[in-house]
């Protein structure tokens, strides 16, 4: 019989033991900050990164600087009894020493998704069945943007750009993962990691049907030496996400269906 | 300047000034330094009654500036030793090599967390400052066996650059193969204040203490290399001992405030430099000047990283090369332009 009321596993399968569910958290991670909103306890958020920015009743929460290095007094001020945060953080360790309950989790995949949701629904004292729940209806958005896809887009071969390098979303990756689950198939393959940075020519050589790229990166899409005469390019078939809607299909949270919904419109657009 | 007294006691005594000029404003700092963060001085003000400003001000705040000063007298005093030992006003205290084995060490301890279990426990226990400073370490070693020793300056330099530039890029290819870790790698490299704890200062305290030891015993050498190498051999000096021993403390105090502060740019370069433009004095007296200088810049970058953006933090690194860049160039262009007065 544990001595705690509450124990979970942080992504390390460290144990996180607390005597009740916490009330004050600070979430350094944006995923993290939706997922708990998604939970419907928003209303425990206390403070968040910078780049938390959804749901928008976040933005009116303290900011702490940026996940990876917070403000570790601005933190400490907001007297949270527990921190959420990734593990590539560095702050985890200081705020632990400062006797701060840390929780740690990263979500990078689908499965990764789904765990961390039970995590969290478990260490804010929810029923199991929440987070099941809210898993289940992912999936069955999930579900719909499958079956309403169009014969014509299912099985595109896209290009996934997140950033200027150019660096793509790959197989192996939660943007991968969705699309092969929508049945699109990726051209950057599993074996080059999760996001890998990709010489250009690849890209040309590979000739997509489709670019989808984050607004970030598209101002200089057209400067990747040879790109003008892709297929794809001269066509005009190329998805420029907006800001917010980049957040949407990066992050991998609980707007994970909302994000493949996006990604299947930018398609359905380009295949009739 | 007075004339008729002896040349060393002509030195001592701006430098006895300015030393006591600097211990003030760094007492002056550490005391802004309990008031100034994201919080204000409210944690200053409640500090009776919440234990939470409690907290933040003597667990945060203090070990912050108490760190940032430690650190920086460690470049301080490694940029001295450099520009002696080398007898090279652009030697900076990373010359060495121990900067980029430093980043390395740091991009693969990044790399390889929770890859495999044992790798992990290994890391937890060693820290991502146990890895900066093994691969600061390291790379001085590997500078010194492609130096074969250390007794030809200009091969010391050069094996140093090269190891540099490939360990350098090294981590970069890290850093490619793995890019999760690259803005966690950019934090390090731009240098960060902001996790120092008591430990961390209570450990660099002593390598202060130390390595201040250590130099002040063999700087003898620095005051004769600076009469020209021959000169140096003729008064009869162990010359190769103390060169390996000051070698040893400028590594020592190298890794340790990299370890703990990641690549702060410019305040070992700087530090020296400061103290010559304002004072004159001998290469022995810059090595305890040029901490004390050292410390008080890094100090202050710490009040303004945490304050100007607050919450957000800047990366300490940025500001100490704009602070001591810019009051650097601000007192070249004086002297200059006193040069031109005075018609010389």
């Amino acid at each position: 019989m544990p001595a705690f009321a509450l124990q979970v596993f942080d992504d390390q399968g460290v144990p996180l033991n607390l005597d009740k569910p916490p009330q004050r958290i600070v979430s350094l991670l944006p995923s993290l900050t939706e997922s708990v909103c998604a939970l419907s306890q928003c209303q425990r958020l206390v403070g968040v990164d910078e780049y938390s920015n959804f749901p928008a009743s976040v933005r009116q929460l303290p900011g702490v600087g940026s996940g990876l290095v917070p403000s570790i007094e601005a933190v400490v001020a907001l007297k949270p009894d527990l921190v959420l945060l990734a593990g590539s953080s560095r702050a985890g360790q200081r705020l632990q020493s400062l006797g701060i309950k840390v929780l740690a989790l990263e979500p990078k995949t689908h499965a990764d998704l789904q765990r961390v949701l039970k995590t969290l629904g478990d260490v804010l004292g929810l029923p199991p069945s929440t987070a099941v729940q809210l898993w289940q209806g992912i999936d069955a958005q999930l579900n719909d943007v499958v079956t309403s896809l169009s014969p014509n887009a299912r099985g595109s071969r896209v290009y996934v750009e997140v950033g200027r390098g150019p660096y793509a979303a790959g197989e192996s990756s939660f943007i991968g993962q969705t699309l092969a689950r929508i049945g699109v198939r990726n051209i950057v393959p599993a074996a080059l990691g999760p996001f890998p940075q990709l010489n250009p020519e690849f890209v040309l050589r590979a000739d997509p049907d489709l670019l989808i790229v984050s607004s970030r990166s598209a101002e200089g899409l057209v400067l990747y030496p040879g790109w003008a005469s892709m297929r794809a390019i001269r066509a005009k078939r190329v998805c420029v996400l907006s800001p917010e809607k980049a957040d949407i299909v990066v992050r991998p949270g609980p707007r994970l269906a909302e994000g493949a919904r996006l990604m299947a419109q930018c398609l359905e657009k380009h295949s009739r | 300047m007075t004339s008729g007294t002896d040349p060393a006691s002509r030195y001592a005594k701006p430098g006895r000034w300015l030393a006591l000029a600097l211990l003030l404003l760094s007492v002056i700092l550490l005391l802004l330094g309990m008031g100034v963060g994201s919080t204000g001085w409210d944690s200053l003000a409640l500090l009776q009654r919440d234990p939470s400003a409690w907290q933040i001000v003597l667990e945060i705040r203090l070990p912050r500036s108490v760190g940032a000063w430690l650190a920086g007298a460690l470049l301080g005093l490694a940029g001295a030793l450099a520009q002696g030992l080398f007898r090279n006003p652009l030697a900076d205290p990373y010359l060495l090599g121990s900067a980029s084995g430093a980043s390395l060490g740091v991009a693969l301890a990044m790399a390889l967390w929770g890859v495999s279990p044992l790798a992990t426990q290994w890391l937890a226990l060693m820290g991502l400052s146990g890895a900066a400073f093994a691969g600061a370490l390291l790379a001085v070693l590997l500078t010194l066996l492609l130096a074969q020793g250390v007794q030809q300056t200009l091969r010391l330099l050069l094996a140093g650059v090269v190891v540099g530039v490939v360990l350098g890029a090294v981590s970069s290819l890290v850093l490619l193969l793995v890019p999760g870790i690259m803005q966690a790698m950019q934090s390090f490299m731009l240098g960060s204040t902001s996790f120092l704890a008591w430990p961390s200062c209570i450990l660099m305290a002593s390598v202060v203490f130390l390595c201040g030891l250590l130099a002040w015993l063999m700087s003898p050498l620095l005051d004769a290399l600076a009469l020209g190498e021959a000169t140096a051999q003729s008064l009869g000096l162990p010359l190769p001992a103390l060169r390996a021993g000051l070698v040893v403390v400028l590594a020592l105090a190298t890794g340790t405030a990299v370890a703990h502060t990641g690549l702060v740019a410019f305040v070992g370069l700087a530090a020296p430099h400061l103290v010559r433009s304002l004072v004159k004095t001998t290469p022995a007296r810059l090595i305890g000047l040029a901490s004390l200088c050292g410390a008080v810049l890094l100090q202050a970058a710490d009040l303004l990283a945490r304050s100007l953006m607050a919450p957000r933090e800047l990366p300490v690194g940025v500001l100490t090369a704009v602070l001591g860049g810019v009051y650097l160039l601000w007192l070249m262009h004086g002297q200059s332009a006193r040069r031109r007065g005075s018609g010389a």
